[in-house]
């Protein structure tokens, strides 16, 4: 288990498409509180790489990404 | 008797309702089958048009027709707006309180603009969703003399994914024709990570925009205009000032979806990718941008979905099973794509094959300048 910190919110988009689960990360980030640790899981390959790269981009922390069954976990803590 | 509902009158439902009624001519003309369009302005819009009213010396008034006109007699129009549709006792209730009730009910009932979501969308930002703010942009553009233009997506899904960079490879075409393009810097902000959501069609897209000078700005998700300053910023933490900005502005789903309980707060109808079945409904389909399916949002797209809510309904009521190609929507979606100087391509794909445009020739741009003329005897009755 990569992940240690208590996630705050889970994102479900598996089965959705590129930019589906990016775009579902961003409407819970614009959501969130800065603290917030989101879970996003994505069965779109994709997202392995576009959701790591945008929270670079948009100053937050990729706390880790895991291969589960079928599908990724993206966790990302909202930093700003 | 059977009654058939469709809500809406834009590509999707027309269409629907005239294949309706060509293969059920007999049973409607028997009493065995109703078959009911409901549409609030009773006007049909055709709406990839209004960009050119930006771009392309298009004129509003040539964008719309009376429904009445496109429809087979045999479907009678109820000009109205739906308020709820109640899918326990099978009935759609109007604005006037009339009930209408249904065996089969078709949503089509597209997507609608929310720029009032982005503070100060309405003063700082152009868009060509809509005849008069294309018109507008078009006011613009001919007083610009020089400076920053900005074209962004302020939300995501809208109406016609090519668009902004057709609009944006347009615009730097006129500049160049009107020597002002060496005064004027253009910048094209993405959403995501790349021009394009469809990567072969960023793949093609990209070098084209390096080519004319665009500058792409990825991960650019606009989160606010400031008017003082003429700034945009985006969610990533990202400004750019501009001089004249176009933005799409955010797109819902019709709020008879979201107010019946249908759809999230987002107002896409979660809809089966191949049935276009309402996910956890009976007798009711969705088809064009009502849905939240992977796809675009455009009037391709409810071509092509039409025939197999069509197919399934017709099926159903003769009693037999739905054929397995014809009642069975592959995601197909094929859509013209302008890359200025005259030139265009074409994206045809589906659920399982990307597109793969061609090089961008005058022949694509022609087939859409054709396409856009030929529309209302084609599409919509069903002839293409």
């Amino acid at each position: 288990m990569v992940v240690q910190v208590p996630i705050t919110r889970t994102v479900d988009a598996r089965g959705s498409y590129c930019p589906g689960p990016l775009m579902e990360l961003i409407r819970a980030i614009r959501e969130g509180a800065v603290g917030d640790v989101i879970a996003v899981l994505s069965t779109d390959a994709g997202s392995r790489s576009d959701i790591p790269k945008w929270v670079e981009k948009a100053g937050h922390r990729l706390v880790g990404v895991e291969t589960r069954d079928g599908y990724d976990e993206i966790v990302i803590e909202k930093k700003r | 008797m059977e009654r058939i509902l469709v809500l809406g009158g834009g590509v999707g439902g027309t269409l629907a309702a005239n294949l309706l009624a060509r293969k059920l001519k007999r049973r409607i003309d028997a009493g065995d089958v109703a078959l009911t369009l409901v549409d609030e302005g009773g006007e049909h819009v055709y709406q990839p048009g209004f960009m050119y009213i930006a771009m392309g010396g298009e004129r509003a008034e040539k964008l719309h027709r009376p429904e009445r006109s496109l429809l087979d007699r045999r479907i009678q129009l109820v000009i109205a707006r739906a308020t709820r549709i109640d899918p326990e006792t099978r009935h759609v209730e109007l604005e006037s309180g009339d009930p209408l009730a249904y065996d089969y009910l078709v949503i089509s009932t597209g997507s609608r603009i929310v720029p009032e979501e982005i503070p100060h969308f309405a003063e700082e930002a152009h868009h060509f969703y809509g005849a008069d703010a294309a018109e507008r942009l078009r006011a613009a553009l001919d007083a610009f003399d020089g400076g920053r233009i900005v074209v962004g997506i302020a939300g995501m899904p809208y109406k016609c994914p090519p668009a902004p960079l057709e609009v944006t490879f347009l615009v730097e075409s006129e500049l160049r024709g009107r020597g002002l393009r060496d005064r004027s810097e253009i910048h094209y902000c993405s959403p995501i990570g790349r021009a394009f959501t469809i990567e072969s069609v960023s793949d093609m897209a990209t070098p084209i925009l390096e080519e004319k000078g665009i500058e792409l700005h990825t991960f650019f998700n606009v989160e606010t205009i400031d008017p003082e300053r003429q700034v945009v910023e985006s969610l990533e933490g990202e400004e750019l000032s501009y001089d004249l900005l176009i933005l799409v502005p955010p797109h819902r789903g019709a709020q008879l979806v979201i107010d019946s309980g249908l759809a999230p707060p987002a107002g896409w109808l979660p809809t089966d990718h191949h049935t276009l079945e309402v996910k956890g409904q009976e007798r009711m389909f969705a088809i064009g941008d009502a849905t939240d399916l992977p796809l675009s949002k455009a009037g391709s797209t409810a071509h092509f979905e039409a025939p197999i809510v069509v197919e399934r309904i017709v099926a159903a009521i003769e009693g037999r099973e739905p054929d397995t190609v014809a009642g069975s929507y592959t995601g197909k979606v094929m859509c013209f794509f302008e890359v200025g100087d005259g030139k265009g391509t074409l994206l045809q794909f589906d659920y399982d094959h990307p597109p793969k445009p061609p090089k961008p020739n005058r022949l694509w741009h022609l087939g859409k300048v054709v396409f856009n003329k030929t529309y209302w005897h084609t599409v919509p009755k069903g002839r293409v």
